[in-house]
């Protein structure tokens, strides 16, 4: 059934964003770099708009909006959700930013291990202290 | 980049056509793409040009923090007053059909009033967010280490 | 690329282009709106938020040390999940879908009669789901306070003369 001509035409838009969104989610897991966790992160929202949006998408269909002729239209409702999620998101990556930048300043790096190493560092110190 | 002439002359005349293309996404988003959202973004790209080139200060000049802080709320509460005018008129929490004298010209009011306020929101975060950004820069850079 | 590419300016860019292409992606699906939406935010804004993020923190990545065979499992293990998951759903396209069937038509036909106005997606957003646009433009106002709260700081002194302090 995997190997029929039709089911892989009609599925692969869900398997071309699960890929994406396994590609991002890999950035977000294997790389230590914080900035770069935040670049992954937006392909994974990006593979999601795109599975979405694929859902909504009607062969024949047009662009939601009204003409006065009566026609098949896409169906809105995904494209109102994405708008949301869309805006959700570039807000979500500018405080995600803003923090890096901040951690920056306090930890003088943004590599996750060496983060990592410094707190540990300090709480041996706090531990030692008391 | 004041010194970089052909940037200054693009900029200086790109940035008008690019407001008024944003008035005209926001104030036409019922007929065809666009909104409030767009809108919003295109307009803070305009300033964001503008700081880019001219430098920050000129940015600031032009758009004060503390301005773009309060238009940030105001258009946040806009959105809240339709709702609340929606409530004082008689009907539900923005409910647009008790706005003016017909369901569907309410409709339209309350769309566009609630359009405006999400365009002045979002344009007034973009910028604040890019000031900030830019600002945190503890040394400028001087121009010949482009 | 991106995951492999160690220049963090060239991951940027990359990522520019990707949100580029995904806006014409969504423009061959019929979503115009998004579209519109995507490509001014994705392949603008965040471009510009990077851009300065980058400015303020380092550039290159440092190399990574062995390699990161538990992560590749897991990524595996959440592809074969997702792709496990596709299998029941829907043909792409297929008119007869659940998602078209139980809220939409009834929207088409409110906006055409009980709104009036042209743009569905607009009346969805605005009118029937207005609260689910009150709530963002909510989360837009705390990002926006939030960056506000991390970023603002007195400038350094050479800059305090010259621009004045942020209030």
């Amino acid at each position: 059934m995997v190997t029929d001509i039709d089911f892989i035409l009609a599925h692969y838009n869900y398997w071309a964003a699960m890929l994406l969104m396994a590609a991002g989610f890999y950035i977000v897991v294997s790389r230590g770099n914080l900035i770069k966790k935040v670049a992954g992160l937006n392909m994974f929202q990006v593979s999601v708009f795109m599975l979405y949006i694929s859902m909504g998408k009607v062969t024949g269909g047009t662009a939601p909006i009204l003409t006065g002729k009566p026609e098949i239209f896409s169906n809105p409702l995904p494209h109102v959700l994405i708008l949301t999620a869309i805006v959700v998101g570039v807000a979500t990556t500018a405080i995600g930013l803003a923090l890096i930048v901040r951690i920056k300043e306090a930890y003088g790096t943004i590599e996750e291990d060496e983060i990592l190493v410094i707190d540990r560092t300090l709480e041996q110190q706090d531990a030692h202290g008391q | 980049m004041k010194h970089h002439i052909i940037l200054r002359i693009g900029a200086k005349l790109l940035i008008p056509p690019i407001m008024l293309f944003a008035l005209y996404v926001q104030f036409h988003g019922d007929y065809g793409p666009g909104g409030g959202f767009q809108a919003g973004v295109i307009f803070a790209s305009a300033f964001i040009l503008y700081g880019l080139v001219f430098g920050l200060a000129e940015l600031r000049r032009v758009a004060p923090l503390a301005v773009v802080t309060k238009l940030m709320a105001a258009g946040w509460l806009i959105y809240i007053g339709v709702g609340y005018a929606g409530l004082i008129l008689g009907g539900k929490f923005l409910d647009y059909n008790v706005l003016s004298h017909d369901p569907v010209s309410g409709q339209h009011l309350g769309i566009f009033l609630v359009e405006l306020g999400v365009g002045v929101t979002v344009a007034s975060t973009m910028l604040a967010i890019y000031q900030c950004f830019a600002a945190h820069q503890s040394r400028e850079l001087a121009d010949d280490e482009w | 690329m991106i995951i492999r590419l160690r220049n963090l300016f060239a991951v940027v860019m990359l990522s520019s282009v990707f949100s580029l292409l995904s806006a014409g992606l969504f423009v061959a699906l019929d979503a115009v709106d998004v579209a519109f939406t995507e490509a001014a935010v994705g392949a603008g804004i965040t471009t510009v938020l990077f851009l300065g993020a980058l400015a303020l923190t380092g550039s290159i990545e440092k190399p990574q040390q062995g390699h990161p065979y538990a992560a590749l499992l897991v990524m595996a293990a959440l592809a074969a999940m997702l792709l496990y998951g596709t299998m029941d759903m829907p043909p792409f396209g297929d008119a007869g879908a659940p998602i078209h069937r139980h809220v939409v038509p009834e929207y088409i036909t409110g906006t055409q009669t009980q709104i009036g106005i042209p743009n569905m997606v607009s009346a969805i957003l605005a009118s029937y789901r207005g609260f689910d646009t009150l709530g963002e433009t909510g989360v837009i106002f705390t990002a926006g306070t939030g960056v506000l709260l991390l970023l603002r700081r007195r400038l350094s002194s050479r800059q305090q003369s010259g621009g004045g302090d942020a209030e």
